[in-house]
């Protein structure tokens, strides 16, 4: 991420721009994306910097795959369907996982920015609008995201899991987009709302862990009590989790597959994929008001 | 022509404080003025709510005839704001915070990289533009934030406490640029607890003290205004009260005093107002001396803004702000100033 990432779009004027009044909208377009990429470019700036945490983000996941791997080693082999071994069957977990456990944290470096302050310099600037900030959290968390994905499915073909064709693999990119950009959204909002960081790391740290075992990340569907059967296919991770592994496990596949045998119905591999899109307008919607908490 | 920035009658409560009670004043274009009050009297959430961070609870606020409630995005295109506390992100470089900034604000990218150019040079940083700004001295974080308020030529530059922390030379160097920025046209808000700051800067000046402006006008009006000349006098370094009152009944007959105010921050020393005469001193030293009270020090001066804030809070701004020191939840207001 070197080089010069501010736009010199034609739509972009060149008048000074203290006689700008007020922003006209023919300009929106053009100076929302300028300053998204700004926004976006500081955050790499920083991982660039800063790149610990993109090299334990990564190495974490594999750890997951190896440690979880061993620990359901002995578990017979038909406890997961269709006489599957567990590294075939936790990748999609792994990978939705991870994903979303970055997305979480994705409104913390908006906190610190809030609390030292630095917040306020956008605050003040004239924003096409506040969303830029989510966009620009949004990319380079999906890029993260992507990044750790990759070595997920790379790392899973090593341990037996098979490798998507190039379709699969795309269709993954989109499901993490989804599920990405609804979760980060989730967290800025909350990076807004909410008091200081400790308050956002707490609710962090309920929702983390608690959602992951609440879905079908490490075990199936089958493998649960009928209540949490319920709860795993109401959480939007299993929506994520369980068209990743479709496509891992059935080489054809469409969007009428049934990826998911919910006790109060069937989901289909599209369905999945509209349960992530609802979820995504939900969460921009629901947090356009914490943006404006100041002033619109 | 409209005023530049235009505040009536501004209200601004956050939980059981009131922050602002009563804050109007108006600057016109050009001018430097000054907000002059103690930590804690609505200086800061005056500011706040001139530049967007904070909704008002009544009151009307203008920028260049520009409602700020109405229409926040066109007034954050006019103002430039330079936060008390300088907030940079470390791990940038100078110049890359500044590019960020330009982006924030739309430049054209031609355009942005020829006005970092230029503030990095006007405010003398070229030489730590690409060090990270977590090595930079105090100054130079006060010099680069100056710079990225500055960077989209705005009409109205708003700075709170442009200059708490900083050494006497960056302070020096601070106040000169506000003065060049000014003769270019730029309109300046700066509040300061620094009466000099404000002395030598400000075109035309309100007191503020408990969210409400107590005084507004030139610095020199407001000496005027008050007239006389102010004698200091220190029976001890900390005289009783009863002492302290002695000599208050016995300085209040002399007949060029004006009024005598008992100041219980400073040992209970003596402030009067006299009508300016050369024997003042003396006639003072000699009715204390003969009623067999002691003498400390005694000092006369012109009037200045303290005495102003003086006659009208009874208090000094010092002693304000060392009361309010006290008295503050600097906890609370953090939270504060993050809603």
């Amino acid at each position: 991420m070197s080089g010069t990432v501010t736009t010199s779009k034609s739509d972009i004027n060149l008048r000074s721009p203290s006689a700008d009044s007020t922003g006209n909208d023919s300009n929106f377009t053009g100076e929302f994306i300028q300053e998204t990429l700004a926004l976006t470019k500081r955050l790499f700036i920083q991982l660039q910097r800063r790149p610990s945490t993109l090299i334990a983000g990564v190495l974490q996941p594999l750890m997951w795959l190896v440690l979880f791997g061993a620990l359901f080693q002995n578990a017979p082999k038909d406890l997961f369907g269709n006489n599957l071994n567990y590294g075939q069957f936790l990748g999609a977990g792994v990978i939705v996982f991870t994903a979303f456990a970055g997305a979480l944290n994705a409104g913390l470096p908006v906190m610190f920015d809030r609390e030292f302050g630095f917040l306020n310099r956008l605050l003040v600037a004239p924003l096409a609008s506040r969303f830029s900030i989510v966009a620009a959290s949004a990319i380079y968390i999906i890029v993260q995201s992507l990044i750790q994905t990759a070595a997920i499915v790379i790392a899973s073909a090593f341990l037996g899991a098979g490798f998507p064709d190039f379709m699969g693999l795309m269709t993954i990119a989109a499901i993490v987009f989804l599920l990405v950009l609804g979760v980060t959204a989730l967290s800025l909002g909350l990076a807004f709302a909410l008091p200081g960081h400790i308050e956002l790391i707490a609710v962090i740290f309920v929702t983390n862990l608690p959602l992951l075992f609440a879905s079908t990340a490490l075990v199936p569907l089958s493998f649960m009590p009928k209540w949490l059967q319920i709860v795993a296919t109401l959480n939007p991770l299993s929506y994520a989790i369980e068209p990743i592994r479709y496509l891992y496990l059935h080489s054809h596949w469409t969007l009428g597959s049934v990826v998911m045998q919910a006790p109060w119905g069937i989901i289909t591999f599209g369905g999945a994929l509209l349960v992530l899109l609802a979820f995504d307008a939900v969460v921009l919607v629901a947090i356009q008001p914490l943006l404006r908490r100041r002033f619109a | 022509m409209a005023p530049a920035v235009f505040i009536q009658k501004l209200q601004k409560r956050y939980g059981a404080v009131a922050a602002v009670k009563d804050v109007s004043f108006a600057i016109e274009p050009g001018e430097i003025f000054g907000l002059l009050g103690p930590n804690g009297s609505g200086k800061t959430t005056t500011i706040r709510c001139l530049c967007t961070l904070a909704k008002p609870d009544a009151g009307q606020l203008e920028v260049m005839g520009i409602s700020v409630v109405e229409k926040p995005r066109a007034v954050r295109q006019k103002l430039g704001y330079v936060a008390q506390e300088v907030a940079i992100d470390k791990i940038l470089t100078g110049r890359e915070l500044l590019e960020l900034q330009a982006a924030l604000y739309h430049l054209p990218s031609s355009l942005a990289k020829q006005r970092v150019d230029l503030m990095l040079s006007v405010l003398g940083l070229e030489e730590y533009a690409d060090k990270k700004t977590g090595t930079y001295s105090g100054g130079l974080r006060k010099r680069l934030d100056l710079a990225a308020g500055l960077l989209h030529q705005p009409e109205v530059l708003v700075l709170d406490e442009p200059t708490v922390g900083l050494d006497i030379e960056s302070r020096v160097i601070v106040w000169d640029f506000l003065r060049q920025l000014r003769e270019q046209g730029t309109t300046i808000l700066l509040s300061s607890h620094y009466l000099e700051e404000v002395d030598a800067l400000a075109d035309r000046v309100a007191i503020i003290d408990k969210g409400v402006v107590i005084a507004a006008g030139t610095p020199s009006e407001l000496k005027d205004r008050l007239g006389g000349d102010r004698i200091t006098l220190r029976l001890r370094e900390f005289a009783p009260v009863e002492e302290a009152q002695k000599a208050k009944d016995l300085l209040s007959s002399l007949p060029f005093v004006e009024e005598v105010i008992i100041n219980p921050a400073q040992g209970n020393s003596l402030n009067l107002v006299v009508k300016p005469q050369s024997d003042a001193l003396t006639s003072i030293q000699q009715s204390i001396q003969a009623a067999g009270l002691p003498t400390f020090g005694i000092a006369q001066a012109r009037p200045s803004l303290d005495d102003v804030y003086l006659a009208a809070t009874g208090q000094t701004l010092m002693d304000a702000e060392l009361a309010a020191a006290g008295s503050r939840d600097l906890k609370a207001e953090k939270k504060q100033s993050m809603k």
